[in-house]
């Protein structure tokens, strides 16, 4: 049983962290229907500026709460600026182009992050140190659920939360929901679409970034090459719940999760990724709109 | 007014740029040995070099947007490019084919082995690059896990000869036949899947092939792959290594000859036009009386045949295959070479493929930069050229007592 | 009169929204009928559910066998088999192949008259070569027949609009259909264009012995060319009739209330 609720939240932790990946895939793809490739990149960038932050600041003498917090802001900030400007290089110029152009424009972004990443810094797996402090009160559960995970779980409701709270009731939160539904319409009711654009790369840049930083010092190690893997699962999940809808992200990459988790504890983990690719397969096979996604007819 | 405008833009750029890649260009963090080192001069670097980009940047996306605008007035939309003029020149071009045929069929005695082995490289590209340009080139469809049909030719030839001592012409049929049956395979499931699916999943399903390769190992003997596969022997006779690597070369010179015949004749073809017109616009192509679903196969079908081909010359060249070979970036460099080169063009993929491949071979210190490079060329390939380099011409036909008018293309 | 289609009790929703609402309709051989309605009626949802590209809700869509008297049941059909059947259709907002020549493009209709595989394009054996070759000289005269001759070797996108629209329908002749459905084939043709497209339409039905079906807005066309109106208002068929009866018709009166009908 123990063993049981280990893998469960086990899963949930990783399913937390799908979903702030995969938040950023779906709220991108809602608006201007794009496979951001280079988002899984986005999330690595965020996750080596804290790295690196942490590392100056370490050297510098500071007390690890202060470095965590530090740290973790300056990713944020960073992430979404590279969010941004690979919007305006990649995406913009390719509005109104094919949807293929766009896509490849997209894959060529993602292979130049990460070789810019591994050109400017190294190729080998960094350390990355555990910041978050183990709590006195989780020690009972410490074979269960460690203090990381507690600060995930956490950590990813409450952007959740935020979120939500951004895109219900926030001015900018309805004219993205607009501009998802028709940008011809949103603009002309004046709205300005390339700002909601931008706004919304950034916003999941920034949830990407937290989602790196959290990984990074779960796992302990980050490469220039921990976006890739991430984005495509965070993507599945996305697409398993319904791509372009946020509560479908969340729930996907919960499902994603827990699979994932229950099939290496109980089956075997060398086909780790197989999973989330079959998984993939079947969904888009059987219910190409996902658990929570509309269905869809291209007008003709 | 204008310049200083510009100039001012350009610096913020400058300035937005040295921020962006301020923590990971000049900070280099060791936190093994707990160093920080501090390279200024890539901030100076960067500074400088995104202060003309942008101009450069500026400069050619106002070019496209007025050559779109012309395109809309019905203007003519530019002139055709120096390297298409070149191209309808009869009087340059036969010569430069003669002379280009000549130069392959020398190479080998001209050049050393190692440069054989490089060529024959660069040849395996072209017909990798040929093949997929079918897919994504003529029919649009984004497959990113064609490397997947190259593994697949690679271990047929290593596996088959391993256990039943199949030679490597027996195999390159097999190699060919077992392409198009994987292609088959992934064609069906992903029939339905709109073009930005479909890249997911083929990526998917490249990955999938790979990590199969790496786990099972009483099947494909894991991550330490197969050595020791033969060489092409000639008529039963083995060669000497300096020997079968040229008749590998000329065998490469040949399949490619091959392959451009066979994808120059299916291009003008009823095939073809279907592929075309599928990529162009699916739902036009459906109500015209196409077969959506045959059509894709046939594409994925005989794109995949000539990877599964180009893998049982790669194993038979390198001797030996495992599953690092295999890698979803052979597939992005493969994507590469047909996107530089021009989507559905010829000419344009096996100059690509010449470019992309003996490029960083030749500049060593560029090949460092290989990856980021290809990056590079995708992205700016598609803002600003997304025909690539020699975009794809089509067939002109004329008519008896027709005005020719000979714009198209 | 004997029919070439007949649609019975056709209806399409899409999720809560009824597009289409019991509707029926019969073309004849060789008469030209139009349908008419209101931006978003749903007449381009009915040629989307005659054609194939959507599968109706409900009701029936039977269409003539070639050569035979007889009509036969086509639903859930796919538009490729629809269109082998001898259904042609055009696009309301212009679904041209854009990188393709202007003779390619029309090749394409030939696509499904014709039988080259892989090897036969690859061999290029006598019978492929005669066939292309008579496909390119059949395709030709079509083009000549639309006056777009001179544009043969130009890429669709770069021709003028209303050149555009007839490529459109020569395209969708080349697949040698009996019924052609034509969506807004006026739209955004000045009244000289609008004249020509009228007279290519009535040499179209008498020349070829085709039969047409029609979305139009400009009722000027409209009552000029059709043999029977049909009238669709949010989804349902509120008339039917002669031009001269569907001009005195009230309810069509009211349903375009608002809305100009200049005719
Ligand atoms: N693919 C679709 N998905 C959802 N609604 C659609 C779709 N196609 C058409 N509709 C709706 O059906 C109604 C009829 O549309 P349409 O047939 O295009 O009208 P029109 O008579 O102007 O051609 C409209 O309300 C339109 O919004
Ligand atoms: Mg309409």
């Amino acid at each position: 049983m123990d063993y049981f609720l280990e893998l469960f939240l086990g899963g949930l932790t990783r399913g937390s962290i799908y979903a702030l990946i995969a938040l950023g895939y779906t709220m991108v793809y809602g608006i201007i229907e794009l496979i951001n490739f280079a988002h899984g990149e986005i999330y690595m960038i965020g996750a080596f500026t804290a790295l690196i932050v942490i590392s100056v600041l370490t050297l510098m003498g500071m007390n690890t709460v202060a470095i965590l917090v530090i740290a973790g802001v300056i990713a944020v900030i960073y992430s979404s600026a590279y969010g941004y400007t690979v919007e305006k290089i990649a995406y913009k110029p390719l509005r109104n182009a094919p949807r293929l152009s766009a896509l490849i424009s997209a894959i060529g972004m993602s292979l130049f992050l990460q070789n810019y990443v591994l050109l400017a810094q190294t190729s080998d797996f960094l350390p990355f140190p555990n910041l978050v402090p183990d709590f006195e009160f989780m020690e009972p559960y410490a074979h269960i659920i460690g203090s990381t995970e507690i600060v995930i779980l956490l950590t990813t409701a409450v952007v959740m939360v935020l979120l939500t709270f951004l895109i219900k009731f926030t001015t900018i939160g309805k004219a993205m929901r607009a501009a998802s539904q028709d940008k011809t319409m949103a603009m002309l009711v004046g709205i300005n679409v390339n700002r909601v654009i931008s706004v919304t790369f950034v916003v999941g840049s920034a949830t990407a970034a937290i989602g790196g930083v959290l990984i990074a010092s779960h796992v302990g190690m980050i490469n220039f090459y921990i976006g890739f893997i991430a984005g495509i699962k965070a993507f599945v999940a996305a697409v398993l719940g319904g791509i372009g809808s946020i509560p479908g992200a969340v729930l996907g990459s919960f499902i994603l999760g827990w699979t994932e988790s229950f099939a290496t504890g109980y089956v075997s983990s060398d086909y780790e990724d197989v999973f989330a690719f079959l998984f993939l397969v079947l969904i888009l096979i059987f219910r190409p709109s996902g658990i929570l996604g509309r269905t869809e007819k291209n007008k003709v | 007014m204008f310049a200083f405008d510009r100039i001012k833009k350009a610096l913020l750029v400058s300035a937005w740029f040295m921020f962006l890649t301020f923590p990971i260009l000049v900070i280099r963090i060791n936190p093994v040995e707990r160093i920080v080192e501090w390279r200024w001069i890539n901030m100076l670097l960067i500074g400088v070099g995104s202060f003309f980009l942008s101009f450069v940047w500026h400069y050619f996306i106002r070019r496209k947007e007025m050559g779109a605008r012309r395109a809309e007035t019905g203007e003519e939309s530019e002139a055709a490019p120096l390297a298409q003029r070149i191209l309808k020149n009869k009087k340059i071009y036969r010569p430069a084919l003669v002379v280009a045929g000549i130069f392959a069929l020398c190479f080998p005695f001209i050049f050393s082995l190692y440069q054989t082995n490089i060529m024959i490289s660069a040849l395996i590209y072209v017909m990798l690059g040929l093949g997929l340009n079918i897919v994504v080139g003529l029919a649009g469809l984004l497959d990113l896990g064609y490397v997947a049909f190259y593994a697949v030719g690679a271990y047929a030839y290593a596996l088959l000869n391993y256990h039943f001592g199949l030679t490597f012409w027996m195999v390159l049929p097999i190699g060919a036949g077992l392409g198009a049956l994987f292609g088959i395979l992934l064609g069906f499931p992903v029939l339905r899947l709109r073009g930005d699916y479909l890249a997911i999943v083929t990526l998917g399903f490249g990955e999938i092939i790979r990590i199969i390769l790496e786990n099972w190992n009483e099947f494909s003997f894991g991550p330490s792959g197969i050595s020791n596969i033969p060489r092409p022997s000639l008529f039963g006779i083995d060669l000497s290594v300096h020997d079968a690597t040229i008749y590998i070369y000329y065998v490469m010179i040949g399949l490619c000859l091959l392959t451009i015949f066979v994808v120059n004749r299916l291009q003008d073809s009823r095939i073809g036009r279907a592929w075309i017109a599928l990529r162009e616009d699916e739902i036009a192509c459906q109500a015209m009386g196409i077969d959506k679903a045959r059509t894709k196969l046939t594409a994925f079908a005989l794109g995949a045949t000539w990877a599964g081909m180009s893998g049982v010359v790669f194993a038979a060249k390198t001797t030996f295959v495992n599953p690092a070979s295999f890698t979803i970036w052979e597939s992005i460099i493969i994507l590469c070479i047909v996107v530089l080169g021009g989507m559905g063009s010829i000419i344009g993929v096996i100059a690509g493929a010449l470019v992309l491949i003996l490029m960083p071979e030749y500049l060593r210190a560029f090949s460092e930069y290989r990856m980021l490079a290809f990056g590079v060329v995708l992205v700016v390939m598609m803002v600003f050229r997304p025909g690539g380099l020699i975009p794809n011409v089509r067939r002109i036909y004329t008519f008896k007592g027709a005005t020719e008018s000979g714009k198209g293309g | 009169m004997e029919s070439v289609l007949k649609v019975q009790n056709l209806g399409m929703n899409f999720g809560g929204l009824r597009a289409l609402d019991s509707v029926d309709l019969a073309v004849g051989r060789n008469e030209i009928v139009a349908l008419i309605g209101p931006n978003g009626a749903g007449k381009t949802t009915f040629f989307n559910c005659v054609t194939g590209i959507y599968p109706p809700t409900e009701g029936d869509i039977l269409i003539a066998v070639r050569g035979k008297g007889d009509l036969k049941r086509i639903n859930g059909l796919k538009p490729n088999r629809v269109t082998e059947k001898g259904l042609a259709r055009t696009f309301q907002n212009i679904r041209l192949f854009p990188h393709m020549t202007v003779l390619e493009n029309v090749m394409i209709g030939r696509h499904c008259r014709m039988a080259a595989g892989i090897l036969g394009a690859v061999l290029r054996g006598g019978s492929t070569v005669r066939e292309e070759q008579s496909a390119v000289q059949e395709s030709y005269a079509i083009l000549e027949k639309m006056g777009l001759a001179p544009f043969v070797n130009d890429f669709a996108k770069n021709l003028p609009y209303g050149a555009q629209r007839r490529l459109e329908i020569a395209r969708a002749m080349a697949t040698e259909p009996f019924l052609l459905l034509l969506d807004e084939p006026a739209a955004g043709m000045n009244p000289y264009e609008t004249k020509e497209l009228d007279d290519l339409i009535q040499r179209v039905r008498h020349e070829e012995g085709i039969a047409i079906l029609l979305i139009e807005h400009d009722m000027k066309l409209v009552m000029s060319l059709s043999d029977r109106i049909c009238v669709v208002d949010y989804g349902r068929k509120i008339a039917q009739g002669t031009p001269d009866e569907i001009r005195n018709n009230p309810a069509v009166i009211k349903a375009y209330l608002g809305e100009e009908m200049d005719a």
